[in-house]
């Protein structure tokens, strides 16, 4: 879109503002935000540990375009005020040639609008609000991954798969911004395709709740078919706990569309037969790379790094190293020499890229095209915790809101037809 | 709702309200005797929780008995709540106790941060689970509810104890006069020979500890993450506060209203629930500006 509209625009003001080679810099500064403190670090940490190995993959084997990255980390966790203020450090001062940006999506909403006046290269590489691209048009942010809706309707579409019968479901989610939107969605599915089942309970615990015990006794009161929680991180792995000590898990069918990042963690407290996602098609396990050895090489090298098994983050920021090093290989192919960030930009529109799992597209606005993964919990020879099984890869291009619609009012309009996307399946055997 | 209901929702609360008290009540005695808003006891909180993890993780993975994670909680509380309670009373607290409130507030909070940011040098950031004790117990069943033995029945007596002893240490021993005497004057109290530092030191470590013991009786029953201390920090001065502050039987019973209060929330409308805490607070404060049992300047224990 872009690319189209910018000869009109730029060429009448000047042709500097053309793409074209420029000098070789000595580094290529990538700016990454992402939370190194508070509860969402168990996102932000893995997703710099990867970032670092990652660099140092790209720097062993040349660099972009011959130059070497070098990483600047901002911690999110640390307040608006000065995440926005230290974003505009890095880009004033460092002069970064891109920024990752970042894990939650209050992140985005504030960085969107300042990146576009900076006119810095920014990759939303983690953060789920799908808002951005439907309220707003951008000329330099970019998301390297999938929204809410294609990982919130994948969840609803496995469910549907696997327990098309349930009749009643509550829903378990974090009260705050993700918690309700994952919700609004899914809730706009179920009265589109499946007005007839009936919502039991909403509880929207606090952020950060030490204790679930209240919620647990409500839902052994209601005993409904289904629990869906987006839930993530030391919440998610408190509910499910206290949940199964008490026994829950006999009762209802659990649906958890980011347990993927709390599967080591949680070990046996996670039974067996819960429906678990990964915010797009990341798993360690990956059934289509798994004897890859490019993949499991990175797997097996992040767990003697870390300790864990790569979660989703760990994929997430590999799309967007991914994305980059397309963009700057594209670039220098247009400009016939080392691109400059304008180039680089550009490149960006249309560009297709594979991080640790399937290719993803961005498209005409922006967004990243990214197949989603889920699978059911099982248990697996050489785990001490249940792994996935019975998964299910979601294409992206059928379940993502098409561009230039409102999430929402969209899912309005669906029709049965919805159901019938299938995905492809594998099996943890196979 | 049903008496059913309501008695589920009853028993939920009771197991909130006692954790919440117990960390409730060692921020309120210190208050009551020092003076001091004491911020940096939610990292007491915290950092209870994250030694009675580790310990208790340690014993289980060295096949020791695993009762012996009921003894390593109260080990882990005391051991933190002495050496962090007693290294912030000598050597930062002791300085400022003629200084202005507000820089006392400021001081507690700056420890508060420093200590958030050891905790995750120490621990990292990943959650951290010890459920063992709450396994041990098992699960008692009321009305067709499961419930843990742990948090229905262990936990509300932990909370009785803790009342009790208390009171009898505050009431019936050498100590705890003192300690009443020098609340109430410390200047007749050290001019009778009460050596007030002394009765400040012990203080501030039993507050510590009770903080540390809130975190590390919580631990079986949740994840130890970044961050609980600060919302446990909130909880427990909108519980003080209601009580008024410096007042312990009063603590426990406000604590108790805004458990229950808030698991009735969870049936009848949720979504109000996390609001629940600070409604009671402004409610109380609007009614009783010095909390429930608060008197102006009477005696504070």
């Amino acid at each position: 879109m872009s690319r189209l509209r910018m000869p009109l625009t730029a060429a009448a003001l000047t042709a500097l503002a053309l793409p074209a080679a420029a000098d070789t810099p000595d580094t290529i500064r990538v700016g990454i935000t992402t939370f190194l403190s508070g509860p969402a670090s168990v996102f932000g940490v893995p997703g710099r540990q990867a970032a670092e190995m990652l660099a140092e993959q790209i720097n062993d084997r040349g660099g972009l375009q011959g130059v070497p990255v070098e990483l600047f980390f901002v911690d999110e966790g640390t307040g608006m005020e000065t995440l926005l203020s230290e974003y505009r450090r890095l880009v004033d001062t460092v002069d970064v040639d891109v920024m990752f940006s970042g894990i939650s999506s209050g992140t985005c909403n504030n960085i969107a609008p300042l990146a576009e006046d900076l006119e810095i290269l920014n990759f939303m590489w983690d953060c789920g609000t799908q808002r951005i691209f439907e309220e707003g048009d951008y000329q330099w942010v970019f998301r390297t991954q999938a929204h809410a809706a294609p990982e919130v309707l994948s969840t609803f579409l496995y469910l549907m798969d696997h327990a098309p019968d349930f009749e009643t479901i509550a829903v378990v989610n974090q009260d705050y911004a993700w918690g309700r939107d994952s919700w609004a969605i899914f809730q706009a599915a179920l009265e589109t395709l499946r007005p007839d089942v009936e919502v039991v309970a909403e509880l929207f615990p606090a952020f950060g709740a030490a204790d679930f015990s209240t919620e647990i006794s409500r839902l052994q009161v209601l005993r409904p078919d289904v629990v869906l929680s987006t839930s993530w991180g030391g919440d998610l792995d408190t509910f499910v706990r206290q949940a199964n000590q008490r026994g829950l898990f006999n009762n209802s069918l659990f649906v958890l569309p980011l347990a993927e990042s709390s599967l080591e963690r949680l070990g046996f407290d996670l039974p067996e037969g819960v429906i678990v996602g990964a915010r797009g098609d990341h798993y360690f396990l990956h059934p289509e790379f798994r004897d890859d050895d490019d993949f499991t090489g990175f797997m097996d090298a992040f767990k003697e790094r870390t300790g864990d098994w790569p979660i989703y983050p760990v994929f997430h920021m590999a799309q967007a190293f991914a994305a980059l090093e397309a963009a700057y290989d594209a670039a220098a192919e247009a400009t016939g020499g080392f691109p400059d960030r304008v180039a680089v930009r550009d490149a960006m529109e249309g560009i297709s890229f594979s991080g640790l799992g399937r290719e993803v597209t961005i498209r005409d606005d922006n967004q990243g095209l990214e197949d989603q993964l889920l699978g059911v919990t099982r248990r697996a020879d050489g785990f001490d915790f249940n792994i996935m099984d019975d998964m299910i890869i979601y294409p992206a291009a059928d379940i993502t809101t098409p561009v230039g619609q409102e999430t929402l009012s969209w899912i309005r309009a669906l029709d049965e037809s919805f159901l019938e996307i299938s995905g492809d399946r594998f099996s943890h055997e196979d | 709702m049903d008496s059913t209901l309501a008695l589920i929702a009853l028993l939920d609360g009771v197991s909130y309200a006692s954790l919440l008290f117990l960390v409730a009540v060692g921020l309120t005695l210190i208050f009551g005797v020092l003076g001091v808003l004491n911020v940096a006891h939610g990292s007491f909180y915290a950092i209870g929780a994250y030694m009675a993890v580790t310990l208790g993780r340690w014993l289980v993975a060295n096949d020791w008995n695993p009762w012996l994670t009921f003894p390593a909680l109260l080990i882990a509380a005391i051991a933190t709540g002495v050496v962090l309670g007693g290294l912030m009373e000598r050597f930062l607290l002791r300085r400022i106790y003629t200084k202005d409130p507000v820089l006392q507030l400021l001081i507690t909070f700056a420890v508060f941060m420093i200590l958030e940011n050891m905790q995750r040098m120490v621990w990292g950031v990943q959650p951290y689970f010890m459920s063992t004790p709450l396994q041990l117990l098992g699960n008692i069943s009321v009305l067709g509810i499961n419930y843990t033995a742990y948090q229905v029945v262990f936990l509300p007596i932990m909370a009785l104890l803790t009342l009790l002893g208390l009171r009898l240490f505050l009431r019936h021993t050498l100590a705890g006069a003192r300690i009443t005497a020098v609340t109430q004057d410390r200047e007749a109290a050290t001019a009778m020979g009460i050596d007030a530092r002394a009765v400040y030191f012990t203080t501030f470590m039993i507050g510590a500890c009770l903080a540390a013991m809130g975190g590390a009786l919580a631990a079986p029953t949740t994840s130890v993450v970044p961050g609980m201390g600060a919302q446990m920090i909130v909880l427990s001065f909108a519980v003080a506060a209601a009580a008024g502050l410096g007042n312990i039987e009063g603590a426990l019973v406000t604590a108790l209203l805004i458990g229950i209060a808030r698991s009735f929330a969870i049936y009848l409308f949720p979504e109000v629930e996390i609001l629940v805490p600070y409604l009671i607070m402004v409610l109380v404060l609007l009614w009783r500006p010095m909390g429930l049992f608060g008197m102006p300047e009477a005696r504070k224990i």
